[in-house]
């Protein structure tokens, strides 16, 4: 057994930290969550320079890196600066798609930070479910109506599920194409998404297994986790910071025990959701990866929920505030239970793959 | 022990729901019911109308033009009015300071400004709170230094509700800084038009512009408009507080929030099927209502109490920590429904921002209203306050 990341990964983990402390202060994300694109293609365009893109593939696909611990370090990284750019879902999930599909032009410009992605998977009414396709493929067009997909706007190329025939399938569909329609709108949380609707849009087939995209949506997991994680070391760091130095009835805050004694359960659970994380990114090809991700999914969940609200509370009303950092760290770790499948999703697939 | 209404509260009851039925403005209702923002006209209109039936002052005694309601009356109205999706009464002006000038105020600011709460001459709000006091609100550093007929106010209010709508602010100054600090603070009516009054807006998290900054230059407020005796604010806000954390139990709003929250799960969203239907959402669902009846009551209990014996402390501090944690936990369970569509961004507080989420539950703002709502467990004696009073009482220890 060995805890520490390797020579690469701290190097990965240094350089993103301090790029990101330097570059991606408060008032800049401000900056990028009041814009219309709700994103910054200058800091886009630096991750990819950096080679943050790059760690996200595997050496053969083009980049230097991309097993889980490679992705956590990343997104933990990305979390605890609260950053919005969608890193997950274009770069991981639509690079990931595509290398699976050996379209090796596009995942190096991918890596290049040249070309965006959008992976257009759940529709209304489905919820969490994967299953729930009922977009459907007819020769080599597509109709249907997909929900809540990030990135739908800026991607250059959607990856859009539908059912062919007895199956379901992946297709690939260019931004622009006849009969696609995006709806754009902004998150809670930061960044954008969009309602996409397909009627009779062109569309070619990626040959993708169900396999391969669990393969990419576990990858996915893992970067929603570590990026909660992340999240939740700024939320407890800055409260920390808070009750130290906050003094009412002439003391800092921090010496009552009430809250004292809470400060401390937050970093009980920090600890929590960190070795959740390490169990989900060194489980990626367990037998029973499923119920590793399951787990960690659902504690991150009930973790998150509690970091967030008790940051809030124990810093009161200035944590309320637009422009206070711990409010949008708050809203990051609470939306992101609202991806991949919730607290209560993953606990009853726990429950159903334990009972297996 | 009865728990059955009385045929004259039955009565009541039916004729709150046909008032609401005829005269709640649809346009309102509809706002209130899919979490879009009231503006400062709607609130007045509502207000208008109550006021025309005599129902807008609900606990002020008839003497002062109110209706004195019992606390059963006005548990009936809390329930009916949340169920109807009416808005909530702005309650500066009505439920704080009209009962402290009713009890300390003198004859000629009771015939002044009493009446002008009522038919909406007057928009109050409240100046307690300062950037240095917060829970430690006996800490407040507003001065306010006696000048001839006058005084002269420096210092600045912060987390002011609705303040961009106010031309009146009751506020909390210090007139005496060399006592102890609970001894030397002041209650002062200061109109919001004088030279040197600044507001500035506080965009909350969830984008609503919903508080406010004040800040308070050589402003100066004529002393007729101090309220009681000067140096003796603090029992006045005590008293005030009070009245302010009876009505926190909010078990209207969160009957009606629940509510919205079964709407919401019976959409067939879930595998095909309801979420109501999900054993795990359902065991959540039923958790927070059996809290809830119990909790609504332990309100009806504590309101009947303090209306035979004067205004409750530490019940009405266990009703407030109480109330906001089931309105929280029913708030988590509204976005949880809503799932993915919970992440799409639109501001309670932006008109028309709801139009931009196509969502197909017409799940209304649920995330933005879950974060806004972790205010109930902050503002008006935070629930820690509210705990060191409880213990206090019950145990005589410190906070």
């Amino acid at each position: 057994m060995n805890f520490d990341l390797t020579e690469e990964r701290q190097m990965l983990q240094d350089t993103l930290r301090r790029y990101l402390r330097d570059k991606y202060t408060t008032s800049v994300r401000n900056r990028i969550l009041g814009s219309e694109a709700g994103m910054s293609g200058n800091i886009w365009g630096e991750l990819a320079e950096l080679g943050v893109l790059g760690a996200l593939f595997t050496e053969a696909q083009g980049g230097f890196g991309g097993a889980g611990f490679d992705i956590a370090v990343v997104f933990e990284e990305l979390g605890r600066a609260g950053v919005v750019e969608p890193v997950l879902d274009s770069a991981l999930m639509g690079g990931r798609l595509l290398a699976a599909a050996g379209k090796s032009d596009m995942v190096e410009e991918v890596i290049a930070g040249a070309l965006h992605m959008a992976v257009a998977h759940g529709e209304p009414g489905g919820r969490y479910d994967m299953d729930h396709v009922q977009t459907q493929a007819e020769g080599d067009t597509l109709s249907g109506r997909k929900a809540v997909v990030m990135n739908a706007e800026a991607a250059d190329h959607l990856i859009v599920w539908a059912r062919d025939g007895d199956g379901i399938g992946l297709f690939l569909v260019a931004q622009g194409a006849p009969g696609l329609t995006v709806q754009g709108y902004p998150l809670l949380a930061g960044g954008r998404a969009g309602e996409v609707t397909l009627d009779k849009t062109p569309a070619e087939p990626l040959g993708l297994t169900l396999g391969d995209y669990e393969t990419v949506n576990n990858l996915a997991l893992v970067a929603i986790s570590a990026e909660a994680l992340g999240a939740m070391e700024t939320a407890t760091h800055l409260t920390k910071d808070y009750l130290m130095t906050r003094k009412q009835f002439g003391r800092p805050i921090g010496t009552f025990q009430a809250l004292a004694h809470r400060m401390a359960d937050l970093l009980i659970e920090l600890e929590q959701v960190r070795s959740a994380v390490i169990n989900a990114a060194g489980n990626l090809d367990a037998q029973d990866c499923d119920l590793h991700l399951s787990a960690t999914k659902n504690l991150i969940g009930r973790a998150g929920r509690l970091v967030a609200e008790e940051a809030i509370q124990m810093h009161g009303g200035i944590a309320m505030t637009q422009e206070y950092e711990l409010a949008h760290i708050a809203k990051r770790i609470i939306m992101a239970d609202h991806r991949f499948g919730d607290t209560d999703y993953h606990l009853e697939r726990f429950i159903a793959l334990s009972a297996a | 022990m009865d728990l059955s209404y009385t045929p004259e509260e039955l009565a009541f009851q039916d004729e709150l729901r046909a008032f609401l039925r005829d005269e709640l403005p649809l346009e309102i209702a509809d706002k209130v019911r899919t979490g879009r923002g009231l503006d400062k006209a709607d609130m007045e209109r509502w207000h208008a109308i109550l006021n025309a039936r005599g129902w807008l002052a609900q606990n002020w005694p008839r003497a002062f033009g109110g209706a004195e309601w019992s606390a059963v009356q006005r548990h009936i109205y809390d329930v009916e009015a949340a169920a109807a999706s009416a808005p909530r009464i702005v309650p500066f002006g009505l439920s704080m300071l009209g009962p402290v000038l009713q009890t300390f105020g003198s004859k000629e600011q009771q015939d002044h400004w009493l009446p002008r709460i009522l038919d909406g001459s007057d928009w109050w709000c409240q100046g307690y709170s300062e950037p240095g006091a917060g829970s430690d609100l006996a800490s407040l550093k507003t001065r306010a230094v006696r000048d001839g007929d006058h005084y002269v106010v420096n210092g600045q209010k912060t987390w002011t509700t609705l303040g961009q709508h106010a031309n009146m602010i009751f506020c909390l100054v210090r007139t005496d800084p060399d006592v102890k600090q609970q001894e030397g603070i002041s209650f002062l009516l200061i109109d919001m038009n004088t030279p040197g009054v600044e507001v500035r807006p506080i965009i909350l998290m969830d984008g609503s512009p919903e508080v406010n900054e004040v800040w308070f230059t050589d402003v100066k407020v004529p002393v007729e408009n101090l309220v009681g005796e000067e140096n003796k604010g603090w029992t006045y806000a005590k008293y005030l507080l009070t009245h302010e954390r009876t009505g926190l139990g909010g078990v209207g709003a969160s009957q009606a929030a629940l509510a919205a929250v079964k709407r919401l799960a019976r959409a067939e969203n879930h595998n095909g099927k309801p979420l109501l239907q999900n054993p795990h959402f359902a065991a959540r669902v039923a958790q927070v209502e059996i809290d809830m009846r119990a909790m609504a009551t332990s309100n009806l209990r504590i309101v009947s109490q303090a209306a035979a014996g004067g205004a409750p402390g530490l019940e009405a501090s266990m009703l407030k920590v109480k109330g906001s944690m089931i309105r929280q936990e029913i708030n988590d369970l509204a976005r949880r429904a809503a799932g993915p569509y919970a992440m799409p961004f639109a501001s309670e507080a932006v008109e028309g921002a709801n139009d931009m989420i196509p969502d197909p539950l017409n799940a209304g703002p649920v995330a933005a209203q879950y974060f806004n709502n972790r205010k109930l467990s902050i503002f008006g004696g935070s629930n820690e306050i509210q705990r060191g009073i409880i213990a206090k009482v019950t145990m005589g220890g410190g906070v």
